[in-house]
């Protein structure tokens, strides 16, 4: 049994960190250019594909990740100067509507140019088996990888955000844009280059999950909300607010759908428990995304305090 | 006066009903966009195929193919068949993937009486009272190839299973079909929810639960999902996967690639069945798209292939659908799949067979026929089927 909680506290821990690296750029271009960007789940998608064709052509996986970064952070970058940038001074609506075009404009050119068919990522042959972690206990040893570079990103972006200039420029953005525009700082060039960051760390999430997801058209969407869960918890615009709001979730649901029908199975009937179970594990997280709300409307750590 | 004007025309329509028709019209619907579009231009791509195969024509008569995309949105669907009935007029509907889609337009198709000729979804709902003259499956009824897996299982000696599959209808009507088959212990069960993406919790679940095997129903990407994590995780070294041709066919293979070797699963068809009408399909797929067909291809295919052989044996004479009806029941054509034949209510008796993933001579990593599972296997709701 203590096997099988470090096991899923090792999940939880993961799925948390691979939330966290979609979820952190998404809540610097909200927090700080005000935009609801939905088409952040297409950036993850193209840096999927961009890995797998990468891998596909030279083999190396490290260098398929770099590539990719940043392939999909020029991507970024001109999506953001094409037609991004137009929407910032408009209101939530006209933005959703726009990037959600995006996103089916991305889903049918990568269709075009790859095909319906999901797409071959395989794990790096050296991190595909499982590890021995303690005696009677193995763990894969990509989900190891995916929760070391989790935390290497965010510490990271931390160290990035709190102890840099550029940092600092990128806070003020955030909590007031006005303001910081009136100091001197370009916001146009910041914008320009959050967005950038924005779309390499999609392309990272995508090049550390693909191996372990299915790359294909529409893997995005899926995913997207999560990351919109995360930020709303964690308090839009702030990077500390993503990463724990991620880990609460990650935690959560794997909690949830690990321990949940275990414990429900204790006191009702099996049929019930395997009705019941499953359907309150996957709300687990929209549930305590409710409970934030209620308590905490600003998210735990709100940008704008 | 208007009144004999009326009985006029229709007398007239009366009398020229059972001349031939002079074309063929067919509306066929599919998911075409989204996640699952795979599925749905696999089907496609094989009905396309036997409508050049046969000079673009079906039953000798010249045909109109309209193809849409249904989005694998139940209204959308409602929309495009009322399209197709009210100002098309199509003679058949088909093309359809998913069975909600299906369930959504099925009563508009029936009232209008118009044939609809399943080249996937097979629900349940349809298959006993409530089934239906004007429906008729090429493909399978929804419970049949899970209970192969089932009989696979038990005839194997499995004696603990662990299940996983989603939550909701379908995943709940694959697992009472296993288990109509296998009827030892279940060692656990787990009912993620449909479009998971991490499966780390459930393989814990497993390790704990130590089975002799894992059934799972995980269409699409939620199988790619979930082969490569239970890939990476070492639990193939304890537990052997069984599941169905739905998360082991040519459309999840390629996207897996090596942690797909060595897994069985059972399915109707598969490309390597020995008879001459599955040579020429599969060398013909393979030479029309470069690559190889799925079930789902060959569900395609048999589709048109069947309206095909309908319309030939009425002679064109589409109007007489009492005829028609006779002629689809009894599906003159030589199926892909070996014996072939349609029950009472629409739905097939056929073969299932057990399968593994390996290389080919060729090197390529697909699926090998090893056995038939299930001979003539009828779907296990016909009995409560009222329709002679």
């Amino acid at each position: 049994m203590s096997v099988l909680i470090l096991e899923q506290t090792l999940n939880g821990l993961q799925f948390g960190l691979m939330l966290f690296l979609l979820a952190a750029g998404l809540t610097l271009v909200f927090g700080i250019m005000d935009l609801i960007n939905l088409a952040h789940g297409s950036l993850y998608m193209i840096g999927a594909y961009l890995v797998a064709a990468v891998v596909q052509a030279t083999g190396s996986f490290l260098l398929a990740v770099l590539a990719a970064m940043a392939g999909t952070a020029v991507i970024g970058v001109l999506l953001e100067v094409s037609v991004l940038r137009r929407l910032y001074t408009r209101d939530h609506l006209s933005q959703v509507l726009a990037t959600f075009a995006l996103l089916l404009i991305c889903n049918e050119i990568v269709r075009l140019i790859f095909g319906s068919q999901p797409v071959m990522l395989s794990m790096p042959a050296a991190l595909a088996g499982p590890v021995q972690l303690l005696p009677g206990f193995s763990y894969p040893a990509f989900r190891l990888a995916v929760i070391g570079v989790g935390l290497a990103v965010a510490v990271l972006l931390y160290l990035l955000v709190g102890r840099t200039r550029v940092g600092m420029w990128v806070r003020a953005g955030a909590s007031n844009r006005e303001m910081a525009a009136a100091m001197g700082i370009d916001v146009k060039l910041l914008f320009t280059a959050v967005f950038g960051v924005g779309a390499a760390l999609c392309a990272i999430a995508g090049a550390m999950l693909g191996p372990l997801l299915a790359v294909q058209v529409g893997m995005g969407e899926s995913i997207l909300i999560l990351a919109f869960v995360v930020i709303v918890i964690g308090g839009i615009g702030s990077i500390r607010g993503a990463l724990v709001g991620a880990l609460l979730v990650g935690m959560v649901d794997t909690v949830g759908r690990a321990f949940l029908p275990m414990l429900l199975r204790s006191f009702l009937s099996p049929a019930v428990a395997s009705g019941v179970g499953p359907a309150l594990a996957s709300i687990a997280i929209y549930v305590l995304m409710a409970a934030v709300l209620f308590w905490r409307p600003q998210g735990l750590f709100p940008a704008r305090a | 006066m208007h009144k004999s004007i009326l009985a006029a025309g229709l007398a007239l329509a009366l009398a020229t009903s059972a001349q031939a028709a002079d074309q063929v019209k067919v509306g066929f619907m599919s998911t075409l966009s989204g996640p699952a579009a795979a599925i749905g231009i696999d089907i496609r791509d094989g009905f396309n195929l036997a409508l050049k195969m046969s000079g673009g024509k079906i039953g000798g008569l010249p045909a109109e193919v309209i193809i849409t995309d249904d989005q694998q949105n139940p209204e959308i669907g409602r929309q495009i068949v009322d399209k197709y009935i009210k100002r098309d007029h199509v003679d058949f509907v088909t093309g359809i993937v998913f069975s909600n889609v299906l369930l959504a337009v099925a009563p508009v198709v029936f009232d209008s009486k118009t044939f609809l000729i399943s080249a996937n979804a097979g629900p349940s709902l349809l298959a006993g009272e409530k089934c239906s003259p004007w429906f008729f499956s090429v493909s399978w009824q929804n419970d049949g190839t899970p209970e192969s897996a089932g009989k696979y299982t038990a005839d194997k000696g499995y004696k603990k299973i662990f299940l996983l599959a989603p939550n909701y209808p379908a995943g709940k009507d694959m697992v009472s079909g296993f288990k109509r088959y296998y009827k030892g212990a279940i060692a656990d069960e787990a009912y993620p929810r449909l479009g998971q993406l991490d499966y780390s919790a459930e393989l814990a679940q497993m390790r704990a639960a130590a089975p002799d095997a894992v059934f799972f129903f995980l269409p699409g990407g939620m199988g790619i999902n979930f082969i490569k994590q239970f890939s990476a995780s070492g639990l193939g070294k304890q537990v052997t996967l069984i599941t169905t041709a739905f998360s082991a066919d040519e459309d999840i293979i390629p996207a897996v690639g090596e942690p797909m070797l060595g897994i069985y699963n059972t399915g109707f068809w598969n490309h390597d069945l020995d008879n001459a009408e599955n040579r020429t399909f599969v060398a013909a797929f393979e030479k029309e798209y470069g690559r190889l067909p799925s079930g789902f291809a060959a569900q395609g295919y048999e589709a048109a292939r069947a309206i095909d052989a309908a319309v030939r044996e009425v002679k064109g004479k589409l109007d007489d659908s009492e005829a028609v009806r006779k002629a689809l029941r009894a599906n003159t054509f030589k199926s892909v799949r070996g014996p072939f034949k349609i029950n009472r209510n629409g739905f097939p008796i056929q073969n299932y067979y057990l399968r593994v993933v390996e290389r080919d001579a060729k090197g390529r990593i697909t699926n090998r026929t090893l056995s038939t599972v299930l001979k003539d296997h009828p779907d296990a709701y016909v009995e409560q089927c009222p329709l002679k």
